[in-house]
């Protein structure tokens, strides 16, 4: 279902960090289709309006969002109950498409809130070892107190996964600095290698030069980018970037595609 | 072992010459490398092990600012005048390093210039990634509003 | 929409409609439930409306055009059909203004029923499209039903519509039809197709069928034969309109030019004059961007979501949380500009312009499409200029 909002009961509204709160959210009658990672949803506060928001986990045909309440209808979406419902139109965009890094080495790397469309990927590369080459994460947060899901690294154990962060406060003893330092713990051959990057478009622009630079090729190097959207059927016109339509050529995009776009100001 | 950062960076010839100054030198975790305001007349390259470089702060532990692992150059102070570190290290595992007399490799470099080309285009270009990315921490991009205020 | 049956070759069709064959016309289509949309003279202008009978059509009545400039004159003939052109196109009614979605309802329990609208079954007869405007229906029929995801409402309103094209024979001073490829003559996907003739033989109609539906009406009306004279004159008078264009654009790749000028020096200076009021893109008839509102009842607990027009020179339209992507009217104004003659094509495969020259009529500041295109087009010719300090 596109054009009308199915409803979704809230199974559970946690904290993840100070500024964030994980949903979860299960159909109460006909579910959407299958989403993909990557790809995202309309979700609906009653009343107040819509945002789009990629899904975070696709477990036991549940959905899950992490979103940060920045606006009217985040800041109503993060503070509903358990038990109530919400709206949700889906599944919309390009995927991270997963399957057609089979066989290459791969490079995850979210900076902020930007781990959570990343987190249903790593959890489908998690499932299916052997179809790819060594997993990499690279995760970059404000604070110690600003990583999420952070129990949940430990678990994923295999693979390198670092952390670091902007600022580091008296208990942290990992890494400090920008993400891309993590680049040269990680494990991969760059022309052999799929990244998969999401966080703010200045730390995407940063970490494409950075993986060009170091070899990965611009369309093996998939980013997933933000625009204002309204009806996420391609029929509003809001989310254009140049000749893309977010919602349908995107959100994920290949940086071949998207950093001529991100050059231009204002575009 | 592969050359990793300034090793990797280093034509082979110049490399060879250089490494011929270095010894390897290991720190337990928790030593302190050097402090703030201490005499810059060394430098590292880490090979395993991770350093923090900090700025102390009266009434709290010190700040770390950043974190320096395998492959990486540790101080460049060294280089250019007041010679002096404008931060702290500390070994935050156990460090393995090759350790360079300053003023041995400088030097080395007088009568070397195909060596202090290369050399001094590797230190610009690390204190340029390290300027770019000090810059990109402080538009505080994950905070609530990215780079810009609530609209 | 044309009826998915082979449409009945045009020409074996062509007969001649006078002036009772078109008060006939608008007579059958309302016999059949159709609502018929036509042009009126009212309120100072060429508005479209709905047509009780053909005696409403604006005869005698011309327009004088100019960028930022639009009045009514009489016409010293009784032409119909001989203006181009007004405020208002075809999207008024296929995609309106203002719609509601959806009703959402939600329990004491916290449960929520959403129920999708149900677009009342209409069913439009538009008398009087021009060549460039069935350019444009087809054009938004693309963006709104042409994809992945289709818009029902859209969809129910533009199925029901038979469509009248009228050449031209009569361009405005702000028309381009021939340089966008879009008229002065019928192209493909009306139902029916008529061509105002006046002379010392008559006022009459030129009409061809392009649906069985059309040919089936027009069978129905009292008509004659399509004689010699009649399709000569008709023939020549849309050719001559074709030379006779108020505007052209620049004969070169439009989605090349734009595509290559992002960083023109001739934003500024369009910006310079630009009110960014979103005039043009309400004009426009393929424009189609738009915005949602979110309203509750008193109780709360009744909820409605409505759609409507939006404009991309509002400042509002690129927000995020950290403000505007497009926060300069040169941002917006170039965003408005490329969209129309370049992105269109990436992301429809066709261009959003047709040539109809309304945005240069409602600009409020006479702002004309084509100057700015072909000023652009010359900066590109100019030597790129090197970003260099002065001498001092």
């Amino acid at each position: 279902m596109t054009a009308v909002p199915l409803p979704y009961r809230v199974v559970s509204n946690r904290p993840e960090t100070t500024d964030t709160r994980t949903l979860t959210l299960r159909p109460v009658g006909e579910a959407l289709p299958a989403f993909a990672p990557g790809q995202f949803a309309m979700l609906y506060a009653f009343g107040v309006g819509e945002i789009p928001v990629s899904v975070a986990g696709l477990q036991d045909g549940a959905l899950t969002h992490t979103l940060r309440g920045v606006g009217a209808v985040s800041r109503a979406l993060c503070a509903v109950r358990p038990g109530t419902q919400v709206g949700v139109r889906g599944p919309f965009g390009t995927g991270w498409d997963l399957p057609a890094a089979t066989g290459r080495d791969l490079l995850v790397v979210a900076g902020g809130i930007g781990l959570a469309p990343l987190r249903p990927l790593v959890q489908a590369a998690l499932s299916t070892p052997r179809n790819h080459g060594r997993l990499n994460i690279l995760i970059g947060a404000r604070t110690p107190e600003d990583l999420l899901y952070r129990s949940e690294p430990d678990a994923w154990g295999r693979p390198y996964c670092g952390m670091t962060v902007d600022r580091a406060g008296p208990e942290w003893t990992g890494h400090v600095g920008v993400v891309t330092t993590l680049l040269d713990q990680a494990a991969f051959t760059p022309h052999e290698t799929t990244a998969f990057v999401c966080g703010p478009e200045v730390m995407i622009r940063a970490t494409g030069r950075e993986l060009l630079h170091r070899g990965v090729p611009a369309q093996h190097i998939r980013v997933s980018l933000e625009r204002n959207m309204h009806c996420a059927t391609g029929h509003c016109g809001h989310c254009q970037l140049g000749p893309l339509l977010l919602c349908r050529d995107g959100p994920v995009v290949g940086y071949d595609r998207a950093e001529p776009l991100l050059a231009v100001r204002e575009l | 072992m592969k050359p990793t950062g300034l090793l990797a960076a280093l034509p082979e010839g110049p490399r060879e010459r250089l490494m011929e100054l270095g010894r390897e030198v290991s720190f337990p975790a928790g030593a302190r490398i050097f402090e703030e305001g201490g005499r810059a007349d060394h430098f590292w390259v880490i090979r395993d092990g991770g350093v923090n470089l900090d700025i102390h702060v009266p009434g709290r532990r010190s700040a770390v600012v950043e974190t320096l692992g395998a492959g990486r150059l540790l101080g460049w102070s060294w280089l250019c005048p007041p010679h002096q570190w404008h931060l702290g290290a500390e070994a935050t595992s156990p460090v393995h390093a090759w350790e360079f007399d300053a003023s041995e490799v400088l030097a080395l470099c007088e009568r070397d210039p195909e060596l202090d080309h290369a050399l001094l285009t590797y230190v610009v270009e690390v204190i340029g990634r390290r300027l770019r990315a000090a810059r990109t921490r402080l538009l505080d991009l994950y905070g609530p509003y990215g780079s810009g205020s609530p609209g | 929409m044309p009826s998915a049956t082979a449409p009945p070759d045009a020409d074996s069709t062509a007969c001649v409609l006078d002036l009772e064959g078109i008060e006939a016309l608008v007579r059958e289509l309302r016999a059949r439930g159709r609502t018929v949309i036509g042009p009126t003279a009212r309120d100072g202008a060429i508005v479209l409306a709905e047509l009780e009978s053909a005696d409403e059509l604006p005869y005698g009545w011309g327009v004088e055009l100019e960028a930022g400039y639009y009045r009514m004159k009489r016409r010293t003939d009784a032409m119909a059909f001989a203006h181009s052109a007004g405020p208002q196109s075809w999207k008024n009614f296929l995609h309106p203004e203002r719609a509601r979605q959806w009703t959402a309802d939600r329990a004491p329990d916290g449960g929520m029923t959403v129920r999708a609208e149900r677009p009342e079954p209409t069913s439009f007869a538009f008398l009087g499209v021009r060549p460039c405007d069935l350019r444009a229906i087809q054009i938004q029929d693309r963006v709104m039903i042409g994809g992945r995801h289709r818009d029902d409402a859209y969809e129910e309103r533009r199925t029901g519509a038979f469509l009248i094209v009228v050449e031209c024979v009569e361009p405005g001073a702000t028309c381009f039809c021939v340089s966008m490829g879009t008229g002065p003559a019928a192209q493909p996907g009306y139902d029916l197709a008529l061509t105002e003739v006046l002379d010392d033989s008559g006022h009459r109609f030129l009409a061809r069928a392009g649906t069985e539906e059309g040919a089936e009406i027009l069978e129905s009306l009292p008509h004659r034969p399509a004689d010699d004279i009649t399709r000569t004159r008709a023939r020549e008078d849309v050719e001559a309109a074709a030379g006779r264009m108020g505007r052209t654009m620049p004969d070169v790749d439009l989605r090349a030019l734009l595509a290559g000028t992002l960083d023109a020096e001739r934003w500024n200076d369009v910006a310079a004059r630009c009110l960014t009021c979103g005039n043009c893109t309400m004009a426009c008839p393929t424009c189609f961007c738009t915005t949602t509102e979110d309203v509750t009842d008193l109780t709360g607990d009744h909820a409605e979501r409505w759609r409507r027009w939006e404009s991309c020179y509002d400042m509002d339209f690129t927000h995020l949380p950290g403000g505007s992507v497009r926060s300069t009217g040169r941002s917006r104004y170039r965003q408005w500009l490329t969209h129309k003659l370049g992105t269109w094509w990436d992301q429809f495969d066709s261009s959003g312009c047709v040539g109809c020259g309304r945005c240069i009529v409602w600009c409020p500041v006479a702002i004309d499409i084509t100057e700015e295109a072909h000023a652009l087009h010359q900066e590109s010719l100019e030597p790129q200029a090197e970003t260099k300090g002065e001498a001092s």
